[in-house]
């Protein structure tokens, strides 16, 4: 456990390493913000109640977009894609003869990512739609508690789908293609380009039930208190769920994989 | 000119060849890419479900705008989207191998690793646009703007991205600030700018002219007055924007390359 501790901090430390891109970071997700509050507005200017939430709800939801955008890693990114990298060289085999498992390793060092993206790219861009629109707030302190502990669970469930795809580099070699899907999929069911109660009956259920749901409508709706008492314990469970069965997805591809590694020479 | 459409062409065909040796994952990126982008269209049909219209424009409309600027952009990045890695090609000194050959530097750098998945995004853009210019009253002067829009939208994106790359001969990274001008300026005009107020569509005519790219033409193409009543002629002007920004990428390059020390072994 220190170990891992300490696997995180590295991590954290690495990022943090480049201020420049960080804040140039920050000020494309004010940008995109922005351009999506106007356009939730008129939306929801025209029809207040859409998908259950009114105006300040919807451009609140917004800025949580842009803030787990990063911290969840929607597009990819994090330590599944230094693993790919280290498939396709070979370095690979330097993890596999670590007395730790690769799965505890890099979800670590991606957890690690999480909280800096979070502290930066979450916290900033909020800050800024925060004095640029009328945000809503939670107000119980437990709400807050439960949205620390869900982050974490959003990440690690992102993590498992962004491993999985990196170790697909096993057998294809090239794991651009499967990153890209996912990340398509990842766009659209996490609900960053449109939330997803807005989605029409039966793709709105589907979506709800996908893993990615975990990313920012979960989140989003304890946050914005549209879930209370046991809907959000579900909500939790939901999301714990997800991250347990695609953890053990990867133990069980990383096994597989693991027999067809072939060191050369030595 | 024509010299340098040549190398580029072959530069592009090398990459090509390279890009089909893994043919599974180039098929995955290409069908990724086309859904991925057209993803932002169905973002926007989800939310016209919800309303009758978007700040005054039916769901056709705004399908013409988002196809126009699709198709901007799609071609820019076709063409130099490549040129976002300038830091990287400064920073592992592929940039002074570069300046060696005897081909325009801007030519090796756009053509480097030339992507055909990017056509996905180009077919994707004209699918929209195709189906929503059907819904269009199309006449001779309309159809000739239409082409004009297309051009200069294109033209806008390609500066856009070649004149904010020019920063990285500075800074030899930080790509990001630049996604806030070429994509944040894409997802602007895949709305009407009838949807934001009315200081940020006059930031975006005279200051940054972004929404020349697709509002100005397209409300001349559609037959809509101005919501914020600026004259009419801007509804024109998009080449004289696209000539601006093209002079101040090319400036912008000038001054990079001039600028720029490799950064050593």
């Amino acid at each position: 456990m220190p170990l891992h501790v300490a696997v995180a901090t590295r991590a954290f430390k690495r990022y943090s390493t480049y201020v420049g891109a960080t804040l140039a970071g920050i000020f494309t997700n004010c940008v995109f913000g922005v351009i999506l509050c106007f356009v939730y507005l008129e939306v929801w200017g025209a029809n207040p109640d859409a998908g259950g939430y009114d105006a300040s709800d919807a451009v609140t939801y917004v800025w949580l977009g842009q803030a787990m955008i990063m911290t969840v890693a929607v597009w990819g990114g994090g330590s599944p894609d230094d693993l790919a990298e280290r498939i396709r060289s070979g370095d690979v085999v330097i993890d596999l003869y670590r007395p730790v498992g690769i799965l505890g390793w890099y979800l670590s060092a991606d957890l690690g990512r999480a909280a800096y993206h979070l502290l930066t790219r979450g916290l900033a861009p909020t800050v800024v739609g925060g004095l640029l629109f009328d945000l809503r707030y939670p107000a119980d302190p437990l709400t807050w508690l439960v949205l620390l502990a869900a982050v974490p669970v959003a990440v690690t469930v992102s993590f498992g789908l962004r491993m999985l795809a990196s170790l697909t580099a096993f057998w294809l070699l090239d794991d651009v293609g499967p990153r890209m899907l996912l990340g398509f999929a990842a766009l659209f069911f996490s609900g960053l380009t449109v939330p997803l109660v807005i989605l029409p009956g039966g793709l709105r259920e589907l979506a709800m039930a996908l893993p990615w749901a975990t990313f920012l409508q979960v989140p989003a709706d304890i946050w914005l208190g549209k879930r209370t008492g046991l809907e959000v314990v579900e909500g939790l469970a939901f999301m714990g769920g997800w991250a347990v069965v695609l953890l053990a997805a990867c133990a069980w591809v990383l096994h597989r994989a693991e027999r067809r590694v072939v060191v050369q020479g030595g | 000119m024509a010299d340098a459409v040549v190398d580029y062409c072959r530069i592009a065909s090398l990459w090509v060849r390279a890009s089909m040796a893994y043919p599974a994952s180039f098929w995955m990126m290409a069908v990724g890419s086309f859904l991925m982008t057209g993803l932002d269209f169905v973002a926007i049909w989800v939310l016209l479900r919800n309303v009758d219209d978007l700040g005054g424009f039916s769901l056709t409309e705004i399908g013409f705008l988002y196809g126009a600027t699709g198709l901007g952009i799609a071609f820019a990045d076709l063409c130099v989207g490549r040129v976002e890695r300038l830091g990287q090609m400064i920073r592992t000194g592929r940039l002074d191998t570069m300046m060696t050959k005897p081909v325009p530097l801007l030519v090796q750098v756009c053509a480097d690793e030339f992507a055909p998945r990017r056509f996905a995004r180009v077919l994707q853009s004209s699918l929209v646009f195709v189906w929503a210019a059907t819904y269009v009253d199309w006449t001779l002067p309309r159809a000739l703007v239409a082409v004009e829009m297309v051009v200069s939208g294109s033209v806008i994106f390609f500066s856009l991205f070649v004149g904010l790359a020019c920063v990285q001969f500075w800074t030899a990274d930080s790509t990001e600030v630049a996604n806030a001008f070429t994509y944040g300026g894409n997802q602007v005009t895949q709305f009407p700018m009838s949807v934001f107020p009315q200081e940020i569509v006059k930031a975006l005519t005279f200051v940054l002219p972004i929404a020349f790219v697709n509002w100005y033409p397209a409300l001349f193409i559609l037959g809509r007055d101005d919501p914020f009543g600026l004259p009419e002629w801007l509804q024109l002007a998009s080449p004289v924007a696209a000539a601006l920004f093209l002079g101040a990428a090319a400036l912008a390059w000038r001054v990079g390359v001039r600028h720029y020390r490799s950064t050593g072994s």
